[in-house]
């Protein structure tokens, strides 16, 4: 087990490394950071002083090794723009996105499972269809697409809720619905098939047939195989707690680690972009290790190996 | 005594009929074969039974148990028939138990249902059974899982668990086709054995006449969704008299005697959605008549205990070779 | 010219197994020194459980897979390696069918599509010649041409075995290897197939290697019939011999397993315990846990495969090298 687990670290340290990297050369191919932040028309000796300072004129092998080298330090940098930590920058902006993303992933699991579970039980039924269709549609209409429907319902036509900004409670409201039902969509499409599944499997024949009544073949018996998928998805969600709001908080105007993420990219503030990238990598890591550990526990088949 | 009386037994699926009408009485204690091809219908039989078809299924007849319908029963009642009065284990051992329950929770889940037992002599109960149905070191082995087991230790497994609730009946789907012939002669072994300890009656679903005949005292023969010849076993092996039975054995490969060539039963078993009009056999038959092409047969009885549906049965001239082999029987 | 169409001596296999997600690998050996050969137009029967190696032997002889030892002749001549054109060719000699027939065809594909294939692989003749040779073959299979234009899941399990068929004989091979190609069917159905098989290889003069779990067929099919147990050929012999006298305690018990009708189940002998794995080999003679007769020796020294008769090898250190009478009567 603990071969297993520093193998999987380890996998994890290189996938985190890629992200890193990878943001490095996008984001120094898509253009000049001295040029966007001082913009084009500054005098050409402030250019210059500010690649000096921010060390842009040395070769790029160099720019990337003194980078890395600091990322490993835990030294994120500072942001180009107001000389703040990038650390304190983003950790300042976490809570306000986990104020949207951990309802809507609660909205999620809580609607999306037992809409699977229910779908498939009493399939093609209405409510099974009904279902269907809204998975359908959660799945293929995109979070811009729903909020600004949302919106246009809600706060333009009924003028229920507000359509931006962070003041109150009633101000989640419509970004957190739209982060959820998407998702919830996704889960009961998910948790259906998988369900529908493992009914065929001979071995819940088996439970009906010595007698156990059909709740409890559904809840011990079927579920708790058929959670073995649902988990994969679950924890992609997860891993997306931080991150998963970049559209939504855009369109809300929501002052979360999404918007900041959008500004910093259009500013070219190489440090912020990079700390959020290693904070989303880090997260979609960790939860798809702590998928991988979960598997092992719902899965007895994992656990002793593959026999060939 | 009869245990279990199925009359007019019927079963569709989306509109197509599978079953027409069985009608089959199994003996408190009886052990009863059901032999038959693919699709024949040996199967849904007693999965309509016990209310374990899908539910778009369409059921008729009526299966009593005493004095009550299983078909009519609401459902928390044909559930304290399943496992209790009625045990069933099928025919794919490995994938027939759920493979993340450990078998030991596997079986203490019927015994604890069935039993009214609780905490250590539930697990006591299920060592018990473990050591009955032949598996070495039983008090450990319940803490393993099905992947753990071979295909004959999970149907052994399977037996155990269908013992846990005391059956009066066991329904044995194809035991032993998923197995390796040397331990399909263990499970075949154990059932015998079990039956003779516990007096259990026992229906052996099988498309091994030779495992049949080895296990049990009755036979029915089905073809097509109905029982067209049936018998006790030793007579209507020695002497089949629908020439589809007859066809199933002369396309038997045999252990002994010269090697022959095969004799097949030409064409194949008729498709449920395009039934052949009369006798469902009467295409394939090589003794079908006109008469056979338009008129159903019904099962009628023939002599004494041996029933048969068809128009122009075959002679009951000795079968030559099959009566040498069943005299040393 | 030889009257072995295909020869084999001390094939080995050897896969690279892990008992667990964390264990170092293993070396698991499926094929432990098969030695054997296939007269031409005749049949060899290959019995044995599962883990005995039968299927994987089929494989090597055809070269779908790579023997880690020994080496395999074909018409006397030793096979070229794999992926050249010379072998490419030899190949077109040799067919593979076996147990699930939706499996092995394609199901975009019409039957006669499919059955022209390996025609147009092997650049056998001109398009014409290729449709009336579709044709025939589809005859010699007893399918008819309506058959040829359908789909394979609109034809049934017999039909399907019947188009894999004509479609292995399409290339006219001298050499047919069998993986339990009846097993799925129906007694009625393979007793058609079966039938049809033995016509198609008089007439067409094809060797076969019938590998089969099914005793009763292989018995009726085969003229030899080798018995598998974990790795090793443990019996050989005319198929007569082997199943109305079986001198190995293993294929004794393999025979008396079959349940015949009329045969009382006491008077068979019920071995105990499970076919071996074979990642884990006991040592001696592999068959030693299960057998009634085992001794010592049985458990430290492994039996080769000796003559017994001019027709018969058994590898037992129970019965008697050279010996027309088998010493194990007295035992049993």
């Amino acid at each position: 087990m603990l071969r297993f687990l520093a193998l999987r670290v380890a996998r994890a340290c290189i996938t985190v490394a890629l992200v890193v990297t990878f943001a490095f050369i996008v984001l120094r191919l898509s253009g000049d950071p001295a040029l966007i932040i001082l913009s084009p028309d500054s005098p050409p000796e402030a250019i210059a002083a500010f690649r000096k300072s921010w060390g842009l004129d040395d070769p790029i092998w160099q720019q990337y090794l003194r980078y890395f080298l600091a990322i490993i330090r835990g030294d994120l940098g500072v942001s180009m723009r107001d000389g703040q930590s990038a650390i304190m920058l983003v950790a300042e902006r976490i809570p306000a996105t986990l104020q949207l993303t951990i309802p809507a992933l609660l909205i999620k699991i809580g609607l999306g499972i037992p809409a699977g579970i229910y779908a498939a039980l009493h399939r093609n039924s209405a409510i099974d269809r009904i279902v269907m269709i809204g998975a359908i549609v959660g799945f293929t209409m995109p979070s811009f697409v729903l909020g600004l429907l949302l919106v246009l319902i809600f706060a333009v036509i009924l003028g229920w809720f507000p359509s931006g900004g962070q003041d109150t409670w009633m101000h989640a409201i419509l970004p957190v619905l739209t982060l959820g039902v998407g998702g919830a969509a996704i889960l009961a499409r998910f948790t259906r098939s998988a369900m529908l599944e493992v009914l065929g499997q001979p071995y819940i024949r088996t439970a009906s047939a010595k007698g156990v009544p059909w709740a409890r073949v559904v809840r011990g018996h079927a579920f708790p195989n058929a959670s073995i998928p649902v988990v994969t998805i679950v924890g992609f969600m997860v891993g997306s707690l931080f991150a998963g709001a970049v559209v939504v908080e855009s369109l809300f105007a929501w002052p979360g680690v999404g918007r900041l993420l959008v500004s910093s990219v259009a500013n070219r503030d190489l440090a912020v972009v990079q700390c959020i990238l290693l904070l989303v990598s880090i997260t979609m890591v960790v939860s798809n290790l702590t998928v991988d550990i979960l598997y092992g526990y719902l899965d007895p088949r994992l656990r002793t190996g593959g026999h060939t | 005594m009869s245990l279990v009386e199925i009359t007019g037994l019927t079963v569709a699926f989306d509109g197509v009929r599978v079953l027409h009408g069985i009608d089959l009485t199994i003996g408190k204690g009886e052990a009863v074969g059901l032999v038959g091809e693919s699709g024949c219908g040996k199967s849904v039989t007693w999965l309509a039974a016990l209310g374990l078809l899908p539910q778009k299924a369409r059921i008729g007849g009526r299966v009593m148990m005493e004095g009550a319908d299983l078909l009519t029963m609401p459902r928390s009642e044909i559930e304290k028939v399943r496992g209790a009065r009625i045990a069933m284990i099928f025919q794919d051992p490995s994938s027939a138990l759920n493979p993340i329950i450990r078998v030991g929770r596997q079986i203490e889940e019927a015994i604890a249902l069935h039993r009214g037992l609780t905490g250590a002599s539930v697990r006591a109960e299920a060592k018990r059974l473990l050591d009955l149905v032949g598996i070495p070191d039983a008090s450990r082995r319940l803490d393993n899982y099905p992947h753990e087991f071979s295909g004959g230790q999970n149907q052994r497994v399977m037996i155990a668990m269908a013992l846990a609730g005391n059956p009066d009946l066991l329904v044995a789907d194809e035991p032993t086709t998923a197995l390796d012939a040397t331990i399909q002669a263990q499970i075949l072994d154990l059932i015998v054995r079990l039956r003779n300890e516990t007096g259990l009656a026992l229906v052996f679903i099988s498309h091994d006449l030779g495992a049949v005949s080895q296990v049990c005292e009755r036979a029915c023969v089905m073809y097509a969704g109905r029982i067209i010849e049936s018998g006790p076993t030793a007579e209507l092996f020695r002497q089949p008299r629908h020439p589809y039975t007859n066809g199933l054995f002369e396309a038997l490969p045999r252990l002994d005697g010269p090697r022959r060539r095969f004799v097949p039963i030409e064409g194949t078993v008729p498709d449920p959605r395009h039934m052949p009009a009369g006798c469902a056999f009467s295409p394939r038959c090589r003794s079908a008549r006109e008469n056979c092409h338009h008129t159903q047969p019904a099962l009628a009885t023939l002599s004494g205990t041996r029933q048969i549906a068809c128009l122009h049965p075959l002679s009951d001239s000795p079968a030559s070779e099959r009566q040498r082999d069943f005299a040393v029987a | 010219m030889s009257a072995d169409i295909i020869t084999a001596q001390g094939l080995v296999k050897d896969y690279a197994s892990r008992r667990g997600m964390f264990a170092p690998p293993t070396t698991v050996r499926a094929v432990d020194g098969v030695s054997l050969s296939v007269e031409r137009a005749s049949t060899l029967g290959i019995v044995g459980e599962s883990g005995s190696g039968k299927s994987t032997t089929g494989r090597l002889l055809l070269g779908i897979e790579p023997s880690s030892k020994g080496s395999i002749s074909f018409d006397g001549r030793p096979i070229p390696a794999a992926g050249t054109s010379e072998w490419r060719r030899l190949r077109a000699r040799m067919q593979l069918i076996y147990q699930d027939p939706l499996a092995a065809l394609d199901r975009r594909l019409t039957i006669a599509d499919q059955v022209r294939e390996p025609l147009d692989v092997h650049n056998i003749g001109d398009a014409a010649e290729r449709r009336e040779r579709v044709h025939e073959l589809l005859a010699a299979v007893g399918l008819r041409p309506d058959h040829g234009r359908s789909y394979p899941h609109e034809l049934s399990g017999g039909q399907r075995q019947r188009a894999v068929l004509a479609r292995a004989l399409a290339s006219r091979p001298e050499f047919l290897v069998c993986d339990e190609p009846v097993s799925a069917l129906d007694v009625s159905i393979q007793a058609q197939v079966v039938n049809l098989l033995t016509d198609l290889q008089e007439r067409f003069s094809i060797a076969m290697l019938f590998i089969s779990h099914d005793l009763k067929v292989v018995r009726n099919i085969s003229d030899r019939v080798a018995v598998m147990y974990l790795g090793r050929i443990v019996e050989e012999g005319s198929s007569e011999d082997i199943f109305r006298e079986p001198l190995h305690p293993y294929t004794q018990a393999l025979v008396s397993s079959v349940p015949q009708p009329g045969t009382p189940l006491k008077e068979r002998i019920i071995l105990q315990g499970e076919p071996p794995n074979p990642a884990n080999r006991p040592s001696g003679c592999a068959f030693h846990p299960r057998c009634r007769f085992a001794t010592a020796r049985c458990r430290s020294e492994t039996p080769a495969l000796k003559q017994t008769t001019d027709d018969r090898s058994v590898a037992c250190h129970l019965v008697a090298v050279s010996t027309a009478q088998p010493s194990l009567e007295g035992v049993v």
